[in-house]
């Protein structure tokens, strides 16, 4: 890390997003740097889907601020689009298209130039390993390969940040490591830095340099997986320290 | 609320735009090339129409003036109601593709809202022609004297193009609201008859009740009638003239066009 200090790619100020009386997310302050792979860790219902969706624009703030990739959410919806790439957690690619026609489709969106379209969609095809299957229709694609279509698409306009909603879910053994290993290659390689939340605590602890937990619209730790294990279950899993968290949380009420 | 807002006044450049427009146009060309027994299964109401209701209707007197015959009045109609037919239920893909994801995709990348709205309206248009195509096909087998003048088959074809843009809008803007495919399916019943029995497809206003005249004339199906009736049959003139035609059409879809673009981004809050 150099001493100058490097503008985070996201950064929160009490961020806060209530549905009727509810505060889904309440109060929330953390910040990625660039090229770190972050983790959001949290039981079902815990804000997570709901923090995401106001990082992606989908939905606006009911007060705080939001800053992605240097422009606020609110104020600039449209530069943050631009500078995003989001693999949500309900797959998102069209079945009915072939994988190729999705890839183009992406770069349309995303304003790809048209001169690097086909070269950057060659690319992403071979680095995904998704060449056999580019002329079949994605219904027909196994998870792991919508799961590796799907980071294709949404990084051909190379964004400054790639967030994932719970990336591996449904996957087997070989298809986790081979998103991980995708992950960590456009990371290293292209500097992208990462957002993605998780419910399993390995692939936390594998692949994040940073997690925090949410729990209940509020982080309640965050800091490095071995940071986190010294400091909340000494000698123990990151499983431990989840669950130190929810049951300290849990007894202290909302 | 306010980062939708916002949107709309998102600028981009104009070729930006038009690429944004034609990525979502594109991709339902795409879809509906992979699976086209769609449109042969369309083809079959608007003949059923043509040939069995044209036929028996036309044993009736005094619906249309002297010296026409009913099923020359009628296939214009008819390609106005295949028109609403196919654009109206065009709402319950955007109900899918949220239920799906997709359309997650579509609201997290950089193009305007309004251009989304515009590529999926424009994509109604291939359905549209392609019933167009089967009308006149028809049509002519049934002996109507059809207008070839080329100007004229280019009106008719942005006759179509207008009004599938207008109705499959109105659909979106409806499914933003009902949000489920259940009650989509209820209101495109409900709403897709009286549209089709208030407008000049089946018969002329100048015989219908005054209180339907009302109805009628701010139906915009009566408009499309209006203008196809013009612009397919030879040696016919436009009632409402084609100038009002287009404009009334026009204002309509740009009106749908601005409401649909605050609405759709909605959807997958």
């Amino acid at each position: 890390m150099s001493a100058v200090p490097v503008p985070p790619v996201i950064e929160t100020t009490d961020l806060v997003r209530r549905f009727g009386d509810l505060a889904a997310v309440n109060g929330v302050s953390f910040s990625v740097a660039p090229a770190e792979i972050f983790g959001l860790i949290g039981p079902n219902g815990a804000g997570k889907s709901t923090l995401i969706k106001m990082l992606t624009t989908l939905l606006p703030p009911t007060s705080g601020r939001a800053r992605v990739a240097g422009f606020d959410v609110s104020k600039a919806p449209a530069q943050v689009r631009r500078h995003i790439g989001y693999v949500p957690q309900l797959l998102s690619s069209d079945r009915e298209l072939t994988g190729y026609e999705n890839l183009v489709l992406s770069a349309r969106l995303y304003l790809v130039p048209r001169e690097q379209r086909n070269d950057r969609i060659e690319q992403a095809i071979a680095m995904m390993k998704l060449g056999d299957a580019r002329d079949r229709l994605v219904g027909s694609y196994s998870g792991g390969m919508l799961r590796r279509l799907e980071i294709a698409q949404s990084t051909l306009h190379q964004p400054a940040v790639l967030i994932l909603d719970e990336p591996t879910v449904g996957l087997d053994p070989g298809g986790r490591h081979t998103v991980w290993d995708h992950v960590r290659s456009l990371n290293r390689e292209l500097g992208m830095a990462v957002l993605l939340t998780t419910h399993y605590m390995d692939e936390a602890q594998e692949l994040c340099h940073r997690v925090a937990m949410i729990y209940a619209g509020k982080l309640s730790a965050i800091g490095t997986p071995d940071e986190l294990t010294r400091l909340y279950a000494p000698g123990g899993t990151l499983d431990d320290v989840y669950q130190n968290i929810i049951s300290r949380d849990e007894a202290a009420g909302p | 609320m306010t980062a939708a807002r916002q949107d709309i006044g998102t600028t981009e450049s104009a070729r930006d735009y038009v690429t944004h427009v034609f990525a979502v146009a594109d991709a339902e060309f795409h879809k509906l090339m992979h699976d086209p027994l769609e449109l042969f299964s369309r083809a079959i109401q608007p003949v059923l129409w043509l040939v069995l209701f044209g036929e028996v209707m036309a044993q009736v007197h005094g619906i249309t003036s002297e010296g026409q015959r009913y099923v020359d009045f009628l296939a214009p109609g008819i390609l106005a109601q295949s028109v609403l037919f196919v654009s109206i239920f065009y709402g319950i893909s955007a109900i899918w593709e949220r239920d799906l994801g997709v359309l997650h995709r579509y609201m997290v990348s950089p193009a305007p809202r309004s251009a989304l709205v515009l590529g999926k309206a424009l994509s109604s248009n291939v359905r549209a022609l392609s019933q167009a195509v089967v009308v006149y096909v028809c049509a002519v087998l049934l002996g109507v004297s059809m207008d070839v003048d080329p100007v004229h088959i280019l009106a008719v074809v942005a006759l179509i193009a207008l009004g599938s843009a207008l109705f499959s809008t109105f659909s979106l803007i409806i499914a933003c609201i009902v949000k489920t495919r259940e009650r989509f399916m209820g209101i495109g019943q409900v709403l897709t008859m009286p549209i089709f029995f208030a407008s000049n497809a089946i018969y002329p206003i100048a015989i219908m009740p005054a209180w339907l005249k009302i109805i009628a004339i701010v139906n915009p199906l009566t408009y499309e009638v209006d203008g196809l009736r013009a612009m397919m049959l030879r040696g016919s003139t436009s009632g409402l003239g084609l100038a009002t035609d287009f404009a009334v059409l026009s204002a309509v879809f740009a009106g749908l066009l601005l409401i649909a673009t605050r609405f759709y981004p909605r959807m997958t809050e």
